[in-house]
C-alpha cells in the first residue's frame, strides 16, 4: 500500500492554507422546501490528498451522497442551497468560483462514478458516444481517435471484447460492466480526485468485490484522491486508508481504517460494527441500534443522537458535541469519547 | 419560485410556515414518538391538502358550480322568455333592457345564454356517464381476462378508435337525425349523446385497460389471490378502486371537451338545432352575423370557453394533485 | 423488427375492414330512400333509379354491395358520384390542399409548441411559464370553430391583413392563418409535453452525469436533455399528422379552403354515400398507417425500444 500521511482531523478543521488536493472546510447545506428547511449539512469538514482513500460512511440521509453532489457541483439548486463553509482544491475555493471555473474542474480535476449506472448512463447514446464526448468536446478530437480512446478505457476497465462493445447502447450491458463503463467514463479525463457514490450498491454481492478491487487498483495505478462513499462497512475495510462516519449532516468520527474497526470512538460508530452479522455469533439475535435516523427539518438539540444513544446524559441535550482530538489522528464527536475508547 | 406576480394562477404557492406538528415540545424534539409527526398520509389526504391549497381548483369548482346551477334553475339568473323574439329588435345590440343585445330573431341574447347552459351541459355530462361507464367496463374486463378476450376487444375499440371524431359524429348523426327530421328535444339530446359516446369510448377503455394491466401484477392483488379471493373480489374492492384515479382525471377534462364536441356539431348543423337552445346552436346561428354583429358570437363563445376552460382547469389541478412527481 | 411490422399490418387489416363497413352500413343501409332529393323537388325517374341501383348494387345484400366495391377499389377504382363525376378526381383535386394545410400546421405546431415548451420546462415558475401555462390552457378550451371565426374576424376583416378566404389552389402564406387555426390546440399539447417531459429529465441521472463529466450547459441541454425529452413530443406530432391529413372540417370550411374534409361534409349533406364512403376508406387508411409509421418512429428514436 502506498504511503498514507494520517493528519490530524483538528488541522482540517483550522482552514489554514495547505498543499492538500481537495479540502471541505465547515461545509454547510440546507435543503428549502415547502414543508420547512432540511438541514442536511452542519458543518463538515475533510480532507484527501494524492493517492489516498477516504470512506466516508453513513446511513440514508446523512448526507454523505448530498456532500459528493455538493463538492461536484450538481447540487439541485433550488432546493438545495449551501449556506456556508468552503471547497478548496488545490487551495481554490471553488464555491465562489464563476461557473465556467468550476465546469474546467469537473472531470479534469474531479469526477464521480455514480451508484446506479442504469440510470446515470444516457439510454439513447452509446457508451462509446458517452465516453467519447469527453475527448471531443475538452480535448477537440476527432470522432475516431475519441472511439480509440474509449476502447481502450474501455479495456482498462477490463470489459472484454471492448471494441465490438462500444458501440453498445448501456441497457445492453450486465449490472457489473455498465458500472465499469461507468468508471471508464469518469476516468477519462485522467482525474486527480474520484468521488464514488455508493459504486457497488446496486450490484450482486460477488460483483461488488471485483468492482471494489478494480476501484482500489485504479486508484493505486493513477494515483488519484479516492473518495468512496458507502453506507456499508464491510466494502471499505479493504480498500480504505480513513474512515469519516457521519450522522444527521456532521462527521461523528474520523479515524485511521485500523482504528476505527478496533477501538471505535463514538456510541454510533460501536453500534455500526455490532450490526455487522458476525459468523462466530451464529444463531444470535442481530443487534440494531434502537430509534431511527432523525428528520432534518428537526434535528433534536445537542448531540444529535442521543435519542438514540445508550450513553446518553443530560450534557448531550444542551451541548452539541464538537469533533475533537481524540487520540493520535483520530477524532470523536462524542462527550463521552474517552469512555468509548476504553470500551466502557 | 419567488416570483409571486403570476404563481399563484398555476402553481402551488408555498405555505407560509412549517405544518403544525413541527411545534411540538421542543425538549423532546427527535424522541420516538415525534416520529408521528410523520405519519404518512394517503394519496388521496394528501392529493386533497395539495387542491386546496390552489387557486386554480377554486376557480375552476366555483365556474362548475355556477354553470350547474345555471343548467338547473336558469329562471334565478333571468326572467326573460329565451324563445320569446320580435323582429323590431332584430340585432340590437348590448343594451340596459338586454345585457348581451338581441338576436336576428329579436330574441334576448342573454336569457338564451343562461338557458343555453342546461342542453350543453347535460350532453356533456351524459356523454362523459356513458363513455366513462361503457369504457371503463370494457377496459376492466380486457384487462382483467386477457388473452384472446382483450385482443377482440381491443381491436374492436380500434375499428371505433379509427375514425375521425368529427367526421364519425356527422356521419352518425346525419344517418341518424337528418336536417328537417323535427326530432324532439330529449331525442336530438340523446342522438347526440350516443355519437359521442360512440366515438370516444375506446379511449377511456384503453386508459382503464393499462392501468388494470399494471396493477394486476401488483403484489397486494396477487396475495388476495392466493388468499382465495374470488374474482369479483379483486376486479371491485382491489382493482377497480386502484385504476379509477387516472379515468377520474381524464373523465374531468373529457366533460369540458364534450361541450366543445356539441358546439363544433352543433355548429356544423348535424348537433343539436332548434328549439332546442345550446351555447352551439347559438354560435351557429349566429356565423352568418358575425361581421355586422360580432356580439352575438362573442357572448355564448365567452361562456363556452369559460365552461371548456373550468373542467380542463379542475381536470389538471387534480391531475396534478394525484401526481407525485409533480409534487 | 420485420416480423413486427408483418404482424402489425395483419393486425391492421380486420381494423380497416370494421372502420369501412361501419360507415358503409351508416351511409348504406339506411333506412329511408337513397334517391329522396337526388332530382330536384320531383321523385327521380324510374329508369334513372334502375341504373343507379345496378350501379350500386342497391337491390343486394349490404355485404354484397361492400365487397364489390372494396374490389373495385382494390384496383384503384373509387367510383363516381350520382352525378357522374369520377371520385378519383375529386379526391386528386381536394386532397393535396388539405396535405398542404397539414403541413403548415404541423409546422406551426412543432415551432411554437416545442419552442414555448422547452423554454418554459428548463426555466420552470417563471414569468414566462405561467404565461405559457395559461394560454395552452385557453388554446385547448377554445373548440377551433370560435378559434377560427376569431382569427378570420381580426386578420381578415378588422386588420385586412388576409383575405377572409383563400384562393383555390391555396398558396403557402394563405395558409398560414388556417394552420394555425388548426394546430392550435395540437400546439398547446406539444407545448405541455415538452414542458413535462423536459421538466421530468432535467433531474435525471444522466443529466448530473453530463454535468459532472464537465461538458458546458449548452450540450449538456442542447444534446442530452433534448434528445430523450424530445422522443414522447416527436412521437405525438407523428399521431398528430396521421390525424391532421384526416381532414380539417371545420376550418377547411370557415376559411373556404377546397379540401377533403370540405368535400367530404359537402357529400354528407348531399348524400352522396359513394364519396363519402371512399374518403373515409382513404383517410382511415392513413391514419393506420401514420400509426404504424409512428411506432417504427419511436423505435428508432429510443433504442430501448425493441419490437419482435
Amino acid at each position: 500500500m502506498s504511503e498514507v500521511v494520517i493528519t490530524d482531523p483538528e488541522f482540517s478543521m483550522t482552514g489554514r492554507p495547505s498543499g492538500r488536493l481537495l479540502e471541505v472546510e465547515d461545509l454547510h447545506v440546507e435543503f428549502r422546501t415547502r414543508e420547512g428547511v432540511a438541514k442536511a449539512i452542519n458543518g463538515v469538514s475533510f480532507h484527501v490528498d494524492a493517492g489516498e482513500t477516504l470512506a466516508v460512511l453513513g446511513e440514508s440521509g446523512s448526507g454523505k451522497s448530498v456532500t459528493a453532489q455538493t463538492i461536484m457541483g450538481i447540487l439541485d439548486q433550488p432546493p438545495g442551497h449551501v449556506s456556508g463553509g468552503q471547497i478548496r482544491f488545490h487551495g481554490k475555493d471553488m464555491l465562489s468560483m464563476s461557473e465556467e471555473g468550476r465546469r474546467k474542474i469537473r472531470g479534469h480535476g474531479i469526477a464521480m462514478v455514480f451508484q446506479d449506472a442504469l440510470s446515470a448512463l444516457n439510454p439513447v447514446f452509446t457508451v462509446g458516444f458517452q465516453i467519447g464526448e469527453q475527448f471531443r468536446i475538452r480535448k477537440g478530437m476527432s470522432r475516431a481517435d475519441a472511439k480509440k480512446r474509449a476502447i481502450e478505457l474501455l479495456d482498462q476497465v477490463k470489459i472484454p471484447n471492448a471494441k465490438q462493445r462500444v458501440t453498445e447502447f448501456p441497457h445492453q450491458f450486465s449490472g457489473g460492466m455498465r458500472q465499469r463503463v461507468m468508471i471508464a467514463m469518469s476516468l477519462a479525463l485522467d482525474p486527480e480526485v474520484l468521488i464514488a457514490d455508493e459504486p457497488t450498491t446496486a450490484l450482486d454481492v460477488t460483483v461488488q468485490a471485483q468492482i471494489m478491487d478494480l476501484l482500489a487498483d485504479l486508484q493505486r495505478e493513477r494515483q488519484m484522491g479516492l473518495i468512496l462513499i458507502t453506507h456499508d462497512l464491510g466494502v471499505v475495510a479493504d480498500v480504505a486508508d480513513r474512515i469519516a462516519v457521519m450522522y444527521a449532516g456532521r462527521i461523528v468520527e474520523e479515524a485511521n481504517v485500523h482504528d476505527l474497526y478496533a477501538r471505535p470512538a463514538h456510541p454510533y460508530t460501536v453500534g455500526l460494527l455490532n450490526s455487522i452479522p458476525r459468523i462466530d455469533e451464529k444463531g444470535q439475535e442481530l443487534r440494531t441500534i434502537k430509534g431511527l435516523p432523525p428528520n432534518l427539518m428537526r434535528i433534536p438539540p445537542g448531540c444529535p443522537f442521543h435519542p438514540r444513544c445508550p450513553k446518553a446524559q443530560p450534557v448531550c441535550v444542551e451541548k452539541v458535541p464538537p469533533l475533537r482530538v481524540v487520540g493520535p489522528a483520530r477524532g470523536s464527536a462524542c462527550h463521552f469519547a474517552e469512555e468509548v475508547l476504553r470500551g466502557e | 419560485m419567488s416570483d409571486p406576480n403570476m404563481s399563484s394562477m398555476v402553481t402551488t404557492p408555498r405555505a407560509e410556515q412549517p405544518t403544525a406538528p413541527g411545534a411540538t415540545a421542543p425538549t423532546n424534539a427527535g424522541l420516538p414518538e415525534n416520529q408521528r409527526a410523520d405519519k404518512p398520509r394517503g394519496l388521496l389526504g394528501d392529493a386533497w391538502r395539495d387542491l386546496r391549497r390552489k387557486p386554480l381548483f377554486w376557480i375552476s369548482a366555483f365556474f362548475i358550480v355556477l354553470f350547474l346551477v345555471m343548467a338547473a334553475f336558469p329562471s334565478l339568473f333571468t326572467s326573460a322568455d329565451p324563445s320569446y323574439g320580435t323582429l323590431s329588435r332584430s340585432r340590437v345590440g348590448p343594451s340596459a333592457d338586454a345585457w348581451f343585445g338581441y338576436d336576428v330573431q329579436g330574441r334576448d341574447v342573454y336569457a338564451r345564454v343562461i338557458h343555453g347552459a342546461r342542453a350543453s351541459i347535460m350532453v356533456a355530462v351524459l356523454s362523459t356517464l356513458g363513455t366513462v361507464l361503457i369504457g371503463g367496463l370494457v377496459g376492466v374486463v380486457a384487462g382483467f381476462r386477457g388473452g384472446w378476450f382483450d385482443a377482440i376487444l381491443s381491436r374492436v375499440a380500434d375499428i371505433f378508435f379509427g375514425l375521425p371524431f368529427v367526421l364519425g359524429a356527422i356521419v352518425i348523426l346525419f344517418t341518424f337525425n337528418p336536417p328537417g327530421a323535427n326530432r324532439g328535444e330529449f331525442e336530438i339530446i340523446m342522438l347526440v349523446v350516443l355519437s359521442l359516446v360512440l366515438l370516444s369510448w375506446p379511449v377511456s377503455m384503453r386508459i382503464m385497460r393499462s392501468s388494470v394491466l399494471a396493477t394486476k401484477e401488483a403484489d397486494y392483488i396477487v396475495a388476495a389471490r392466493a388468499l382465495g379471493a374470488s374474482n369479483l373480489r379483486i376486479v371491485f374492492k382491489h382493482l377497480i378502486p386502484n385504476c379509477l384515479a387516472p379515468l377520474l382525471v381524464y373523465s374531468t377534462i373529457l366533460v369540458g371537451s364534450f361541450i366543445g364536441a356539441e358546439a363544433t356539431l352543433s355548429f356544423l348543423g348535424v348537433g343539436l338545432q332548434s328549439p332546442v337552445v345550446s351555447w352551439g346552436v347559438m354560435i351557429n346561428e349566429s356565423q352568418n352575423y358575425i361581421r355586422v354583429s360580432l356580439y352575438l358570437l362573442l357572448f355564448p363563445a365567452a361562456f363556452l370557453v369559460t365552461a371548456v376552460l373550468s373542467f380542463v382547469m379542475l381536470g389538471e389541478a387534480v391531475r396534478e394533485a394525484l401526481d407525485p412527481k409533480m409534487r | 423488427m420485420g416480423r413486427y411490422i408483418v404482424r402489425r399490418l395483419l393486425q391492421l387489416v380486420p381494423v380497416f375492414i370494421g372502420t369501412t363497413f361501419l360507415i358503409y352500413w351508416l351511409v348504406w343501409s339506411v333506412p329511408g330512400d337513397p334517391f329522396a332529393g337526388k332530382c330536384g323537388d320531383r321523385p327521380c325517374p324510374a329508369n334513372y333509379i334502375q341504373v343507379m341501383t345496378e350501379k350500386f348494387n342497391l337491390d343486394k345484400p349490404l355485404y354484397v354491395q361492400y365487397f364489390t366495391y372494396m374490389k373495385n377499389l382494390l384496383q384503384g377504382d373509387f367510383g363516381s358520384t350520382f352525378g357522374g363525376r369520377s371520385i378519383n378526381d375529386l379526391i386528386a383535386a381536394a386532397y393535396p390542399n388539405t396535405i398542404k394545410l397539414a403541413f403548415v400546421a404541423l409546422a406551426v405546431e412543432a415551432l411554437i409548441g416545442l419552442t414555448a415548451g422547452v423554454l418554459t420546462g428548463l426555466r420552470r415558475n417563471g414569468f414566462l411559464d405561467n404565461l405559457v401555462l395559461v394560454s395552452t390552457l385557453f388554446l385547448i378550451a377554445l373548440p377551433t370553430f370560435v378559434t377560427g371565426f376569431v382569427l378570420q374576424y381580426l386578420f381578415g376583416v378588422q386588420w385586412g391583413v388576409i383575405k377572409p378566404t383563400v384562393s383555390n389552389p391555396p398558396s403557402f402564406t394563405e395558409l398560414l392563418i388556417p394552420g394555425f387555426v388548426l394546430g392550435s390546440v395540437s400546439m398547446a399539447y406539444v407545448a405541455r409535453l415538452a414542458r413535462t417531459s423536459i421538466a421530468e429529465n432535467r433531474s435525471a441521472d444522466y443529466v448530473r452525469t453530463a454535468i459532472a463529466k464537465g461538458l458546458p450547459m449548452r450540450r449538456v441541454v442542447g444534446v442530452h436533455l433534448l434528445r430523450n425529452s424530445l422522443i414522447p413530443v416527436v412521437t405525438y406530432l407523428g399521431t398528430d399528422l396521421g390525424a391532421l391529413m384526416g381532414g380539417a372540417i371545420v376550418t377547411e370550411g370557415i376559411f373556404g379552403i377546397n379540401g377533403i374534409g370540405r368535400e367530404v361534409y359537402r357529400a354528407i349533406v348531399t348524400k352522396e354515400g359513394a364519396t363519402v364512403v371512399s374518403i373515409v376508406v382513404i383517410l382511415v387508411l392513413v391514419y393506420l398507417v401514420m400509426n404504424l409509421l409512428v411506432d417504427m418512429l419511436y423505435a428508432l428514436l429510443d433504442p430501448r425500444i425493441r419490437y419482435e
